[in-house]
């Protein structure tokens, strides 16, 4: 085994006694590698299987957002952030309203705010489902992927009906959410609750107490609180190094502060802890379902907003907590019906830098291993 | 001692492997758990609410609501909308605007609902057809109101 | 009962006696190459078939069932797909061995046929080291595969040639050892001798723990001989895409894929005879009625039925278990079983020496 510091002791001098730097190669993983989920293009250095250096080359799938929302109006803009992170492209676009919400100084309906809980936490169950499933195919094992796909497709469904769309949802206005629930709703969300109770089981059964499974990533992509907090990090990532970095609880926003649930905070640091951070906040998550799930209380699901949004002038910065970590939008009003700039901050960048920290020293079969633990989205991380 | 952990490990390890084997096992041997959907043959029923495409909506006289007023085109974050209208002299002699062409670039179109959201009258609307698929880019591109229909009276 | 072995004798005297001996033999060659080859087809296209409905109700999916009855004929579908694509070799590749690795591959899986016995007397060759010759043969088909990854200048290809080379020679020795121990029960290393003499019950039965531990060892090994996963480190295919063949298409690719699965069918085989007494029928000691009812079975049926038991435990396995790291991979052959096959071979040579199996 090989520590990184003696690696990069040799690659500073190639003569005493250690591999040359000529003797390294440098493979291209991406744009296009199963591996990386989307187009993130890895350029990582290797002597023989042991990574030295991974660097990631972005913009693959960068699409100006950004740039595109000065142009889009308060109420247009928030669909662009649907397909930024398209696995929590509730919460995003929660996120996005709240922001026109808190400058315009619109209180929004009770019920609204059960509903955007409510979908944003089955947003996050849905994303946490789909990164299970994809990364135990990184690690090599295709079963998982179709059993978490069974649970998540149950929750497309539910958002389908209620929403219209599975995946781009935009169901989130300035004011509360553009329709009403379904009247299926809560029997179908129930329904859901008990058959995902039945099934999680499976979970550990086949991935969680493999013993393939836990030597491949228990103790790899170490990332300390202090250099999680160094690089950024939010999310599961952060708090499966014991950082307390969950702004629902932090800086709770609309309901978070009168619910139960316990931010998951594991101190293992390793890959392993991040896995563990993620099926326990599944738990969590369905526990703040089931608490609101019948307390939806009756009124009006959209507060009454003027046609053309206005946002007074100043910057605001909102953030919510996403499936991947801290999200953010930052507005610079100047008073018209655009925005004048718009920074959106989102989780999986600030995640994707701490990868090279994690990965170094450790094979390429880890890499995949910490790319999967960490749950890259690229559009996210390149907007 | 060293050999009693040595056995344990292993046969730790062997049990958690054979439990993951039942578990695929299991659902090798229940086919009734298959989760796949026939669907060419089997067409899913999807809920009213689903956003397939934009349609407008005309009743048997061939009249629908647009009374032209390009709010739908305004609301658009994408350019899908496109409202040509037209001038119509009402019977009193006064000119009055009218659609023309109502186009719709589903090419464009993402789907956000934002339009049928901003139509005051109601005369748009999301369709469940998701079937969009065609071999023609141009036949993408296509117009809502059908040839020969009017608004309906009273909708202003 | 017209048997296998019926025929094949029908065949043999009908030849001798119509034309002169080589003659006879020239023919009789053909005729195995041919069968060979058919065998090697219809496995093809039998086990891809296999391989993904299994994997498909493992994955509460149905699977191909669409081209023929219930899918039946996909194999043929995407073999010819592949036939009809180009087979591209790459500018930087070495032209010669890039396009000689997937024949090595194919002959080195080809050649492993030629001493099992797929029934009663109907074998093509009874060579007297019978079991030596299976371990030295299957060790070549990772020259081809290391030719294929050398050849393809990629670095994914050549990862995974080099992964799959040490993980070959590294298996090779648990395999071997784990053969050894029924050769020691056996004291011949002809494969219809080992067959004969599970006459009175298979050597899974007869052999106590060691042979069951053998058999354990030896399923394990032969999967990590085979690049399957959870050992398909040569083509991790979230790691190195796919591995030695990713520069490889159309039907060179279709003869890595091919070998692969007569790789399985070949490992199976010799397991089903070493351990469950190839085409020998369930024979309980000495229960002479309960062994009369079991051969009515064809000796055929009773092999294939083997062999595809072992399969399915194969497939079993790969489509529930994650990858291991290629040190894991080494670790658990080094440490792990290689150690322990050692202690084995010596528990069964005590057995065998005491005469305490049955």
């Amino acid at each position: 085994m090989y520590r990184t510091t003696d690696i990069l002791e040799h690659k500073q001098s190639p003569s005493a006694g250690g591999v040359g730097e000529a003797e390294y190669m440098v493979i291209n993983v991406g744009p296009q590698h199963p591996a990386t989920h989307g187009v993130l293009h890895l350029v990582i250095t290797l002597n023989g299987e042991t990574i030295i250096n991974v660097e990631p080359h972005l913009g693959y799938i960068h699409r100006s957002i950004e740039k595109m929302c000065e142009s889009l109006t308060y109420r247009q803009f928030i669909y662009t952030t649907s397909r930024m992170d398209y696995l929590s492209s509730h919460i995003n676009n929660h996120c996005c309203a709240m922001s026109v919400e808190k400058a315009l100084q619109i209180e929004i309906p009770e019920r609204a705010k059960y509903i955007r809980v409510i979908l944003d936490e089955l947003t996050r169950l849905a994303s946490h489902q789909l990164w299970w499933g994809a990364m135990a195919m990184d690690i090599g094992a295709i079963t998982p992927f179709f059993y978490a796909f069974r649970e998540r497709e149950m929750i497309n469904d539910i958002m389908e009906e209620t929403c219209g769309a599975r995946l781009t949802m935009n169901y989130m206005v300035p004011g509360g959410v553009m329709f009403d629930l379904h009247p299926n709703f809560q029997k179908r969300v129930k329904e859901f609750i008990a058959f995902f109770k039945s099934k999680i089981d499976e979970y550990d059964e086949i991935l969680t107490g493999n013993v393939i499974f836990q030597n491949r990533v228990k103790g790899i992509g170490m990332l300390s609180k202090e250099d999680a907090i160094s690089y950024g990090c939010t999310g599961p990532t952060a708090r499966a190094s014991g950082v307390s970095c969950d702004v629902r609880k932090l800086y709770p926003y609309e309901l978070y502060n009168n619910i139960e649930f316990d931010e998951i905070i594991n101190t293992g640091c390793d890959s392993f802890a991040r896995y563990q951070v993620r099926m326990q906040e599944m738990k969590q998550s369905l526990k703040i379902v089931e608490q609101l799930i019948d307390n939806i209380p009756e009124g009006d699901f959209q507060a009454k907003t003027k046609a053309v949004l206005k946002l007074p002038k100043g910057e605001f910065y909102t953030r919510v907590e996403t499936a991947r970590g801290e999200f953010g939008v930052y507005i610079v009003s100047e008073g018209a019906t655009t925005p004048y700039r718009i920074k959106f901050r989102s989780p999986g960048f600030s995640n994707l830098s701490a990868l090279n920290h994690m990965a170094k020293g450790n094979k390429i079969g880890d890499l995949v291993a910490i790319m999967g633990t960490i749950d890259l989205v690229i559009p996210d991380i390149d907007r | 001692m060293f050999l009693k952990n040595y056995i344990s490990e292993v046969a730790g390890a062997v049990k958690s492997l054979l439990k993951g084997m039942k578990l695929t096992g299991y659902y090798f041997t229940h086919r009734k758990e298959i989760i796949t959907q026939h669907y060419p043959e089997i067409k899913p029923q999807l809920p009213e609410r689903f956003r397939g495409e934009v349609v407008m909506l005309h009743d048997e006289n061939n009249e629908h609501a647009c009374t032209g007023c390009t709010a739908c085109e305004l609301a658009c974050p994408n350019g899908t909308i496109k409202i040509i209208t037209k001038f119509d002299i009402t019977p009193e002699g006064k000119k009055k605007k009218a659609i023309d062409t109502f186009v719709y670039h589903l090419e464009l179109c993402t789907m956000c609902n934002l339009c049928v959201d901003a139509c005051p009258t109601g005369a748009i609307t999301m369709a469940q057809n998701f079937e969009h698929s065609v071999f023609n880019r141009n036949d993408l591109t296509k117009k809502l109101n059908k040839p020969g229909s009017k608004v309906r009276a009273g909708v202003e | 009962m017209p048997s296998l072995e019926n025929i094949t004798n029908t065949i043999h005297t009908w030849l001798n006696n119509h034309v002169s001996s080589t003659l006879a033999t020239l023919i009789e060659m053909l005729i195995v190459a041919l069968l060979a080859m058919g065998l090697f087809a219809i496995l093809g296209l039998i086990l891809v078939l296999m391989e993904r409905k299994v994997s498909a109700y493992m994955q509460i999916r149905l699977g191909p069932n669409r081209v023929g009855f219930k899918g039946s004929l996909q194999t043929l579908a995407d073999t010819l797909k592949l036939v009809l694509k180009e087979g591209l070799t790459p500018n930087g590749a070495d032209k010669l061995l890039f396009n000689l690795a997937h024949y090595v591959v194919m002959c080195a899986a080809m050649l492993i046929l030629a001493p099992l016995a797929f029934a009663k007397g109907f074998q093509i060759w009874d060579i007297n080291i019978g079991v030596l010759y299976i371990s030295a043969i299957s060790s070549i088909g990772v020259i081809g595969i290391l030719m294929a990854g050398w050849a393809s200048n990629n670095k994914y290809s050549l990862l995974g040639a080099m992964r799959s080379g040490a993980q070959i020679v590294s298996y090779e020795l648990s395999a071997g050892l784990s053969v050894l121990c029924i050769v020691i029960l056996t004291g011949s290393l002809r494969i219809s001798d080992i067959v004969n003499a599970q006459q009175n019950g298979w050597f899974i039965f007869k052999g106590h723990i060691p042979a069951i531990i053998a058999f354990v060892i030896f399923i394990i090994a032969v999967t990590a001989e085979t690049n399957r996963a959870p050992f398909d480190l040569a083509e991790a295919e979230s790691e190195l895409t796919a591995g030695f063949h990713t520069e490889y298409s159309g039907m060179k690719f279709a003869l890595f894929f091919l070998a692969e699965y007569v790789n399985i069918f070949v490992v199976c085989a010799i397991g089903a005879t070493l351990f469950f007494g190839g085409w020998m029928p369930l024979h309980i000691g000495n229960w002479q009625g309960f062994n009369h009812a079991m051969d009515f079975v064809p000796s055929s049926i009773w092999f294939t039925i083997k062999v595809f038991g072992l399969i399915f435990l194969i497939m079993w396995f790969r489509w529930t278990f994650p990858r291991l790291r290629v040190d894991q991979l080494l670790n658990l052959e080094w440490k792990y079983l290689l150690p322990l096959s050692l202690v084995n071979l010596l528990v069964m040579t005590v057995v065998a020496i005491m005469g305490w199996h049955f």
